[in-house]
Formats: C-alpha cells, structure tokens, sequence
C-alpha cells in the first residue's frame, strides 16, 4: 500500500504536524514502506484470534469512587502562558 | 411528494459520580473555573487515567435496565481531535468494544406503543468548557468539566417524528433519574443530546443523508430543531439541492439550525485502543451484584399503578413520571388508607400546582404526605366537602398545622344534621316568596339560586348532596 503526497499532508495536518514541502516525498515513502510492513504480517491468519487491545495479559483495575485531588489551580496556572479569572486563555476559538 | 423523517439520538447523560471517570478530582457543578481540574485532567505528562468503579456500575445498570447486552470485556479508545476545551488532543471514549450493546425501550406516542433501538451505549470522559466572551481576543477555558463520566446512548435511526424523538428522550430522562444514575439536570448539561436527521422519499429504502444537531439541551430545543432541519432539507431537496453531511447547531433564539463545520468523516478521529487503559472486564458477580440494586423500573410501576390503584393510563404515566413522585403518591394513600383516585387527583391538582407556583420538588413539598393524607381522610368521610378541602389546603401550604387542627379552628366542619339544613331552607323559603313563586310557576333555573343562598346561610358548609336532595325535595312540596 502506498501514500501520496497529498494523504501525508491531510495526515499531517490532522496531527497539527508542520512538514516542509520538500520532506514530503520522503515521508511518503517511509510511511508506504510501514505499511507494506503491516501488509505482510496481514497475510497470516489470525481468524481464531482474539484481538489484542493491550500487550498485558491484565484488565482495567478499577479505583473507588472518591474524590482524592485537591485544588491546585494556581500551581497549574504557573505554568500556563496566559490566564484570567481563573480561566486558562487561547487563542479565539471561532464556531 | 410524500417525505419521511429518520432520526437518531445521542444522548449524553453526566453519570452522578462524586469524583471524575479517569481521576480522583471532584465533579460538583458550578465551582470556581479550574477548581476541580487535576493534572490527570490537565492532561500534563506523566499522568495516568485510572477508571472509576462507580461509573462502570452504573453503565452497567443502565444496560441491565434497557435488556442490553453487557460485553464480558470493553476496550477504551482514543478519538483524536484537537480542540481546547480537550486538554490532551484526544477524548478516552470506546468505540469497537462499548460497555453496553443492543438494548430497546418503549415509547408511547398518540396511544401507539413502538419499539426503539439502542444500538448501543459506552463510557466517555466530558470536555471542558469553552467561554466566548471576550477576552481580548481570546477564548476562557475552564475545565472543571474535563474528564466529567459520561455514558453515550446511541438509539438505532426508528424514529420517525420530532414527537417520536421527544418522547424517547423524555423516556431515557426518567429513566436515568429512576436509576439514580444521573441527575438529570439539562440547565446544567447533565443530559444532552445530538439529533441525527435525514429525509427520504416515502417508500425508499436507502436512507438519505443526515445532519447532526448539536447540543440540544432541553426537550423543546429537540423538537423545534428537529422540524427546522426537515422543513430545511425537504426544502432543499425539491429545489433541486442535495443534503450535506455536516454538524449543525441549532440557535433558539432564530429558531434555526446553521452549519458548524463539514463533519469529519468517521476515520478521521483515528480512535485506536488507549494503551493507558487495560480492557475493561465485567464478570457475572458485578453484574448479579447491579442487578440486585435495580429499583423498580417506570414501565413496571406504571403497570402495577393501573393494576393496584385502579388509575387510568394517564395517571399512572403522570404519577409514576420521577421515582420522588410516585414515592409520595404512595405514601398518601398508605397513609390516607383510602379512596386511591381521591389521592392520585389531589397529588396530580392541587398540591402539584401549589408545587409549581413555589417552583418546588415534590421532595421539598411544604405539605407532607401524612398531612395530606390526613385532609383526605376528611374529604372520604365527609366532614368537610371537596371545596373547603381546597381552602384547607392552602392553609396547610402556608402553615405547618394538620387539616384536622384547621377545620376546628375555622370551623369548617360540613353540616350534615338534615334538620339544620332544613331548618336553614325553610328561612331562605319564607324570606324569598317571590322567587318561590316563579321556581314553583316553573322557572327551574331558580333552583340554583336557592343552593347559593343556603350555602352562603352556612358559609359553604352545608353538605352539598344533602342540601340539594332536601332542597329539591321542600321546593317541589
């Protein structure tokens, strides 16, 4: 299976990943060879197997249901660029 | 041309848990911005989401509620999108595996029971929320929200009406609430819905292309949107155009819906399993466990209301509409011990109206079922009449004295000894011959006037049975 250049770049952007121009050949062709790679190990049957959802043969630990975290906000906030009345700022968000 | 309306719901309801679905941060409503939001929710490095118990229960109950299937092993997965009321660039939702699979419910509608399907519902965590006001030119988030449980049902495309799709959601509220496994508070956003609608031609069997309706957080919003966007997109079709697939919001102050934004296909989202989370078991002991704690269910109470009570259709639906509702009902007439009809009338009149004039819960009513019982008992033998009933009860809103203490004080105790009522009808005779004479020359109407003058002789105290069969019966000597 192979990607053109215009499937890396919705790719990309989907990731808000920023490539240069020139890079995307190059990409192109790294990520068809991953995926030829996926393609063989398609062809084994793997019909009476279940899927595998996490390596670890384990399932979710649950916790009880209780509130534990205690209010943080200005330690947070230190480290956030802009804030005001408590609220985290960014830039406009336009609906 | 003939068009049909298909419409599917996801329905969002905020599970009523006392901490987040992935951390240990409160989730109480209306704190101060960023209060309650913890690093797990911050989504800052090194941090692990750890699934809270009480949520899965409660997924859980819902599922065993609607005769859903339970999956012995759900998976949580990551739907990537970037937004910033969505701190990590990804919400843990589930996707192939949810929790709870293939369940149905019942609605009613014009008297016609139909059946809808729950295709099925899984266990997300909330986004923050988005403040628009300006902030020189940026936009305020505030995530106390972020990471808020939530279980997203998702019905099959069988609705065929806004009214269909309004009774459905009506119907998951009450269950929810019933189920105590959400509040079901829709000012605040604890239940939400998104509105899935397509037309077709009538006949066709292919489904035609569907908006999404976002956000629909009231149950007249569902229905007015519902009809804006059919009328829009029959509308559109017949001009020649063709439906997008697209998100929609829907303005109530316009009454309109407009486009968001182009719907990202499904892939888009690129969910993948969330290697923080393991696969979620359920076993046959958590689930007999849940099963054990279902409450009687709507459907159910409504059924043994008409049986044991002998209440119409409508009252029962009315009186079994919360759990807190039908509670109370039963109270009264366990306490009252009589006349079941008596009570459903008062529960469903006068005291659901003093309720909504005070904008009060049936939970925080200032008449408490043994007092109103206690009226009633009044009423069933006859010591006072259904109208100073009334007048009682606003006394017993207003204060905390029983219908007995108020009907002696006032004396409103209903005169039932015939003799005094006769004694009164022969004075009302003698001071109005004239009146007499024409009832007797044949103007019936008079009859009334009669009744007025002696209930006013007893202050509306005269039992009014007694006082008509006495009256007519003197009047027409």
């Amino acid at each position: 299976m192979s990607l053109d250049s215009e499937a890396v770049k919705r790719i990309a952007w989907l990731a808000r990943l920023s490539i240069d121009d020139d890079r995307v050949a190059d990409y192109a062709r790294d990520l068809s060879g991953i995926l030829d790679f996926v393609e063989q190990m398609n062809a084994v049957d793997t019909g009476s197997a279940m899927p595998l959802a996490h390596p670890l043969d384990q399932s979710q630990r649950l916790r009880p249901d209780e509130v534990v975290e205690s209010d943080q906000r200005e330690r947070f906030q230190q480290q956030a660029p802009a804030v005001e009345a408590g609220l985290y700022l960014v830039p406009k968000v336009i609906e | 041309m003939e068009w049909e309306t298909v419409i599917g719901l996801e329905v969002h309801a905020q599970l009523a848990t006392r901490s987040k679905i992935f951390s240990g941060a409160a989730t109480a409503y209306g704190a101060e911005p960023n209060t309650q939001a913890c690093a797990i929710d911050l989504g800052l490095p090194g941090v692990l989401p750890v699934l809270n118990r009480e949520a899965v229960r409660m997924a859980v109950k819902f599922g065993l509620a609607i005769g859903a299937t339970i999956a012995p092993v759900s998976v949580f997965a990551r739907k990537n999108y970037f937004y910033p009321d969505l701190p990590k660039g990804y919400q843990i939702s589930q996707y192939d595996l949810p929790v709870v699979a293939t369940g149905q419910m019942t609605i009613t509608v014009d008297g016609a029971v139909k059946t809808i399907g729950i295709t099925r519902a899984h266990l997300e965590e909330d986004a923050g929320k988005s403040l628009h006001e300006d902030f020189h030119g940026s936009t305020g988030i505030d995530l106390n929200r972020a990471g808020t449980p939530l279980l997203e049902i998702v019905s099959e495309p069988d609705l065929r009406s806004a009214k269909e799709a309004v009774a459905y959601m009506k119907k998951l509220h009450a269950l929810v609430r019933y189920l105590e496994i959400c509040d079901g508070n829709m000012q605040e956003g604890s239940f939400r819905c998104d509105a899935n609608v397509s037309v077709r031609r009538k006949g066709d069997s292919r489904f035609g292309t569907r908006a999404e309706i976002k956000n629909l957080n009231s149950f007249r919003f569902v229905e007015r949107a519902i009809n804006f966007e059919v009328e829009r997109q029959i509308e559109l079709i017949e001009g020649g155009g063709a439906v997008v697939q697209e998100t929609r919001l829907y303005d109530s102050v316009k009454d309109e819906t407009r486009s968001m934004r182009s719907k990202e296909e499904a892939n888009d989202y690129r969910y993948f399993p969330d290697p923080d989370l393991l696969p979620l078991e359920i076993g046959a002991a958590l689930i007999g466990e849940v099963r054990a704690t279902l409450p009687e269910l709507p459907d159910a109470k409504q059924q043994r209301f008409r049986s044991d009570y002998a209440l119409s259709d409508y009252d029962a639906e009315v009186l079994t509409a919360t759990r807190e509702l039908a509670d109370f009902y039963e109270a009264v007439v366990r306490s009252a011990g009589c006349d079941a009809k008596l009570c459903a009338n008062w529960v469903m009149g006068d005291l659901s109206a003093a309720l909504n004039e005070a904008n009060l819960e049936i939970t925080a009513s200032r008449v408490d079922a043994d007092r109103l019982a206690g009226l009633l008992q009044r009423i069933a033998d006859d010591t006072i009449s259904g109208k100073l009933a009334k007048q009682v009860f606003e006394t017993m809103w207003q204060e905390g004295a029983t219908a007995d203490a108020i009907i002696e004080r006032e004396g409103l105790r209903q005169i039932t000894d015939s003799s005094a009522i006769e004694a009164i009808i022969d004075r009302i005779m003698a001071d109005n011959p004239g009146q007499l004479a024409q009832y007797r020359a044949g103007k019936d109407k008079l009859f009334g006037f009669f009744v007025g003058q002696a209930m006013k002789a007893t202050q509306g105290k005269a039992n009014p049975q007694q006082l008509n069969e006495l009256l007519k019966r003197k009047l027409d000597a």
